[in-house]
């Protein structure tokens, strides 16, 4: 220790005190406020730059998820209008159909009533020339056979009785 | 104009002020080599009034021809007063100024006042009684200090401007400290001061860590300076961590200090002298630190390199060689590495002194 301070040499103390503080002034002026600022505007510069970058992939991303969003809406509003369309072309040929149905019904209806008036004249005209015909017998057998009238009359209502409907 | 062109022309200037190179030829009694290795390695660790480069024996006639460049020696004895190192001849002849008379010792480099003959009184125990003037030469360290603060300047200065010619990147040789400067930032400064207030000591933490380091490294070079190894230099620095720490510190490192916080009152009285013993333990065991760690360097540098000429075999010699070798490369890591605990240590002592309460604890 005591060699130490006998070591100890003022002036270079004082030199290098002076010297020391006079070179982190002019260090702190010309060169380390300096060196520090532009790195730290360099850093801050690459900060901004990448936030930047983060929020516009976020923006691209959105972008992207909106872009989905709407094909999806465009696909589901095809899928319905086909749909739609399916069921209303369903709907239309049942419908078609159904008329048709009724239509031939109501044709095959009155075709029916047709049928039964025209059976029902020929009927009543069979009947009248039935009639007619008894009558025309009646008259033959009158005109031929008078003797036996009872005899005659039998044979008339039997061959009436013949005469069936059909 | 590119700044090795700048250093080669600050080189020239220094030199040539020196008046060129002085070539001093001095009878020296020759001891054996244990005995010049040792004064050698000694005379080596301490500050010079000249900046010596080499000597040369004439084996015929034993005499010594010194390589240096003188430098200027300033003392202040009722008035300044200035001389070349060179006169002094190596403590061999007397300077005299208004009828003072001064000598120096080469030993311990000092100068002292004697009378005409150049008569050094000695005590008992070998020490010098003569009264010494109060030197403020600028010796071989203080003219390395010197230079190293210029090559500092230009060095950083160049880098600065380089952010704004270049568009904000850095160009040139400063490139290579930009990412030291981001760690001292980041990795010393921020953790240990805080965000707050880590800006205000921003600048003394960088220069000294560069102005240690380059001290140190310029130590391991041929040139053969020992600055930071150096007591009054490392006390300076760790004066003004000192300074700083205790000049800038709040209310509450003053608090922690007398009257620390949360522990019983009966601790409290105990603690306050052991933690105001510390205010100075600290910067005392920077300044020993740095100190002791480059004296040492040197010292088993220094004989390591000379172990090879006492063993003058090869097996001994390149052994000790490897040694020597092996050394100086962990006294590379040294350099740096004192200089990253000096300025991680001062960071840590600024970070006490501006603690904010309401953050730590």
């Amino acid at each position: 220790m005591e060699k130490l301070i006998e070591e100890f040499s003022i002036g270079l103390f004082f030199w290098q005190t002076i010297i020391f503080v006079i070179l982190i002034f002019l260090l702190k002026k010309f060169a380390w406020s300096p060196i520090l600022k532009a790195v730290n505007d360099r850093e801050q510069g690459i900060k901004d730059a990448l936030d930047s970058a983060e929020a516009a992939k976020k923006e691209m991303q959105s972008l992207q998820a909106d872009n989905e969003k709407i094909m999806k809406e465009a696909r589901a509003e095809r899928d319905s209008l086909l749909k739609e369309a399916r069921d209303l072309k369903n709907s239309m040929i049942s419908q078609a159909k159904d008329e048709a149905k009724s239509e031939a019904q109501k044709i095959i209806e009155s075709a029916n009533e047709a049928i039964l008036n025209e059976k029902n004249a020929a009927v009543s005209d069979i009947k009248k020339q039935v009639a007619s015909l008894s009558i025309e017998i009646a008259e033959k057998l009158l005109k031929e056979k008078l003797s036996d009238d009872n005899k005659q009359m039998k044979i008339v209502e039997d061959l009436i009785k013949d005469v069936k409907l059909k | 104009m590119s700044l090795a062109r700048k250093f080669i022309l600050i080189l020239f200037f220094f030199s040539a002020s020196a008046q060129a190179i002085s070539a001093d030829i001095i009878q020296e009694d020759k001891g054996d080599i244990k005995s010049e290795i040792k004064s050698y390695i000694k005379h080596h660790l301490k500050d010079a009034h000249s900046f010596y480069l080499t000597s040369l024996t004439n084996d015929e006639t034993g005499k010594k021809t010194y390589i240096e460049i003188p430098l200027p020696v300033i003392l202040y004895d009722n008035g300044l007063k200035f001389f070349t190192s060179s006169e002094f001849k190596h403590g061999k002849e007397v300077v005299v100024s208004n009828e003072t008379y001064y000598r120096m010792n080469y030993d311990n480099n000092k100068i002292y006042k004697t009378d005409k003959e150049g008569k050094f009184n000695f005590s008992e125990s070998g020490k010098i009684l003569n009264e010494k003037p109060l030197d403020f030469s600028i010796t071989k360290n203080i003219a390395t200090i010197i230079l190293v603060s210029i090559l500092m300047f230009f060095l950083f200065t160049s880098l600065a401007k380089s952010y704004k010619s270049n568009n904000g990147i850095s160009k040139g040789i400063g490139r290579f400290f930009e990412p030291i400067i981001i760690y001292i930032r980041d990795d010393i400064a921020i953790p240990n001061i805080g965000v707050k207030n880590y800006k205000n000591y921003m600048s003394f933490l960088l220069t000294v860590f560069f102005f240690v380091w380059f001290l140190n490294m310029l130590g391991l070079t041929p040139l053969g300076v020992n600055v930071t190894g150096n007591i009054a230099v490392t006390f300076s620095l760790a004066l003004l961590t000192f300074l700083i720490t205790n000049l800038t510190a709040n209310k509450n490192y003053w608090g922690h200090i007398f009257w620390m916080p949360g522990v019983p009152v009966l601790i409290k009285i105990v603690l306050a002298p052991i933690e105001f013993l510390g205010v100075f333990i600290k910067p005392f065991s920077l300044l020993i630190r740095l100190y002791a760690n480059i004296q040492a360097g040197h010292i088993v540098l220094y004989s390591l390199i000379g172990l090879m000429f006492i063993f003058k075999n090869w097996i001994g010699s390149s052994l000790s060689f490897f040694l020597a070798f092996f050394i100086a490369i962990i006294e590379v890591l040294v350099a740096l590495l004192q200089a990253y605990i000096f300025t991680m240590l001062s960071a840590l002592y600024f970070g006490f002194a501006v603690e904010d309460h309401s953050e730590s604890h």
